[in-house]
């Protein structure tokens, strides 16, 4: 069998990766980690108070998995092909048919069975993507972007993470884009102003008072409400959960705002636009101000400061971000392209 | 966050890889660095393993103490709840329920038990004889 020359793009976030992988493969040299954030309007916020992952509510810095794939794949003008199996056996002789084709695919995995993910972070999470790009006789050859290495693994081994169970089980998912052509400028331009847009829509006008900047906001009216509520351990616990959401491998820092203040710098740059760099820079502030609310929390959860008013003063920077967000957003909805 | 202010703690990522964030260059400018981890975020890590260990640690007390069968040790020790067993073996929640009971356990035929212990990557002989040294 074959080994597809692919070169392995390492990128904070696995989906943004593995968009950026493939896109480049097939001749797309302009395209980066930032621009398919952005186009796919990844950015989000949501609290989910009745959901509960490892026994804390769900606190989610970015759009569902699998949409920054479909959106910046639309808006780019590239057909994806996305299937799922009922049986392990389709999926694995049709993930070969592709790759004897020399097209690397796409492919959902869970994370608790990946042998070469580090074992304190194999939890039961069903939406990582890789990219698979080769088979020998006995391994498959896999590019995980969040990875700084590419890996090897078993067909058995694979064909375990394809059909993990549970939440988002992925059934075998896998996808790859169709006949790309190249980028023309006019499509890249439309492209982001359509991914601004949709962004902004997301942010200041879901309906609700979870989601949206507004999330944030209640975000920081639960976290004054946790200690006496709940008891010190559980609101510590609490609060440790949303630093892991907020930081770990995938947000590129800062719950994603690093990574989409570098999108609107490029966009600026693209569109020839320098409000945009205006906007780029409240985002890196809104990061910067994530990542010192991460580390009071830390005070917290390491029980360094565990009165009522270090929980109120976290509620109070979360507050602040509210602000920041909701002007940044506020000017990119009034800009003209 | 700037270029220079990548941290570079020691965490569980260290040794395996290193992690892409997005950083202000000397010049203003976007660019990506690598990180071996914060060690902010590491603690969070820390903080939820100990967590899921003092449950592990009960839940072996009460299989020990005759209260539990090992399938509920061991679903916890994996990380499960009784949904996510349920997909993985394909019995029904209601059916795991009662072979957690260690009564009913002791009779399970050894085909059931080979179904848990290969979802748990373990021996039916390590499935049935649970010690303290787990």
């Amino acid at each position: 069998m074959s080994k597809i020359d692919y070169q392995h793009i390492q990128s904070a976030h696995c989906e943004n990766g593995v968009t950026t992988g493939l896109l480049r493969h097939h001749g797309m040299a302009e395209i980066n980690e930032p621009l398919i954030f952005g186009i796919g309007s990844g950015l989000f916020y949501i609290h989910i108070p009745i959901l509960k992952l490892n026994n804390a509510p769900i606190i989610s810095f970015r759009i569902l998995p699998g949409q920054i794939f479909k959106r910046s794949c639309n808006l780019l003008g590239i057909k994806i092909i996305s299937k799922n199996f009922r049986h392990p056996q389709d999926a694995q002789s049709f993930l070969e048919k592709k790759l004897n084709e020399g097209v690397p695919v796409g492919c959902r995995v869970g994370t608790y069975h990946l042998p070469y993910f580090p074992p304190e972070y194999r939890f039961h999470f069903n939406a990582h993507n890789i990219i698979v790009f080769g088979k020998d006789e006995t391994h498959f050859y896999v590019s995980d972007p969040v990875m700084d290495f590419t890996s090897i693994l078993t067909p058995e081994e694979l064909s375990r993470v394809r059909y993990a169970k549970g939440l988002m089980a992925p059934k075998g998912y896998l996808y790859y884009p169709d006949r790309v052509k190249p980028l023309d400028l006019n499509t890249l331009k439309s492209a982001i102003v359509s991914g601004i847009k949709r962004n902004t829509r997301d942010m200041l006008y879901i309906p609700g008072n979870i989601a949206g900047v507004r999330g944030i906001a209640y975000t920081s009216s639960k976290i004054r409400i946790w200690r006496s509520k709940l008891g010190l351990r559980r609101a510590q616990l609490y609060l440790a959960q949303i630093v892991r959401m907020q930081e770990e491998i995938g947000t590129g820092g800062g719950g994603f705002r690093f990574l989409y203040a570098a999108f609107l710098e490029k966009a600026a740059e693209i569109l020839n636009e320098d409000k945009l760099l205006t906007a780029s820079d409240s985002f890196t502030e809104a990061g910067n101000l994530w990542r010192n609310a991460a580390v009071e929390m830390a005070g917290i959860y390491k029980g360094r400061l565990v009165e009522q008013k270090d929980f109120d003063r976290v509620a109070d920077m979360l507050m602040n971000i509210y602000n920041i967000e909701k002007q940044a957003f506020k000017f990119l909805s009034k800009m003209k392209f | 966050m700037k270029k220079d202010e990548v941290p570079q703690d020691i965490t569980f990522l260290t040794k395996i890889t290193k992690e892409l964030c997005y950083v202000k260059n000397e010049t203003g400018k976007y660019e990506s660095a690598l990180s071996t981890g914060w060690q902010v975020k590491h603690e969070a890590l820390v903080e939820a393993w100990e967590d899921i260990n003092k449950n592990n640690e009960e839940a072996l007390k009460a299989v020990l103490k005759g209260e539990k069968s090992p399938i509920y040790y061991f679903m916890l020790l994996n990380l499960m709840d009784i949904s996510l067993l349920a997909s993985y073996t394909g019995f029904w929640k209601f059916t795991i329920r009662r072979h957690m009971k260690p009564a009913i356990f002791n009779k399970l035929s050894n085909k059931k038990l080979n179904i848990y212990a290969k979802v748990f990557d373990i021996s039916v002989e390590q499935l049935k004889n649970i010690t303290k040294n787990e």
